[in-house]
């Protein structure tokens, strides 16, 4: 069991870094490499996408894995970080289009509010369970 | 729900690790159960009376 585990958190640690080295690539490679050529552009944004994917794929695989407590703790900890990203997300929103924030509401701040809400619940839900 | 998973475990002389490898779940998830602050499902409630050679409701009581 344990085999099995190392086996599907190791793929999915090598899909989720070939997806960031990928974002990075389609991020900064029209600008540095490639000078903005549309094709490139293009192939280089479909390739993370289909990246993220099997990022995606390799999660599902991983969490199908897990046993009825750790699938508690995980589906738990995704409601409260969905629920918060849905109503925190929404307020950030507002706040930026009534200019109350001094800078532009990015997308990736969402992306990592999400990320922190969802460690902290996993952490506050295994130590419960202890 | 109350469980005799722990002193069924010790009387059977296993460890936590050794039960869950058996019924095929982390050595947690069996903390867990034995602490009564997780209810196992019907699958691992059956492989668990099976293991213990027990009927479900010797193992585990509703109250």
């Amino acid at each position: 069991m344990k085999l099995e585990r190392t086996k599907r958190v190791k793929k999915l640690a090598i899909w989720t870094w070939s997806w960031v080295a990928t974002m990075a690539i389609a991020t900064f490679g029209p600008e540095f490499i490639w000078d903005g050529h549309p094709f490139l552009t293009t192939f280089a944004i479909l390739v993370n996408l289909a990246n993220g994917i099997l990022m995606i794929l390799a999660n599902r695989d991983l969490f199908n894995h897990f046993d009825e407590l750790e699938k508690k703790i995980h589906l738990e900890s995704m409601a409260i970080s969905l629920g918060l990203a849905v109503v925190v997300g929404l307020t950030f929103s507002i706040l930026d289009q009534q200019d109350l924030i001094p800078f532009k509401a990015d997308i990736g701040f969402l992306v990592m509010f999400i990320g922190i809400t969802y460690l902290v619940s996993v952490f506050i839900n295994t130590r419960r369970y202890k | 729900m109350k469980n005799q998973v722990r002193d069924l475990r010790t009387a059977k002389g296993m460890t936590q690790e050794d039960l869950a490898e058996l019924i095929g779940v982390s050595r947690q998830t069996i903390n867990a159960i034995e602490k009564e602050k997780f209810d196992p499902s019907l699958p691992t409630a059956f492989k668990m009376a099976k293991i213990f050679e027990l009927p479900i409701e010797q193992i585990f009581q509703f109250v």
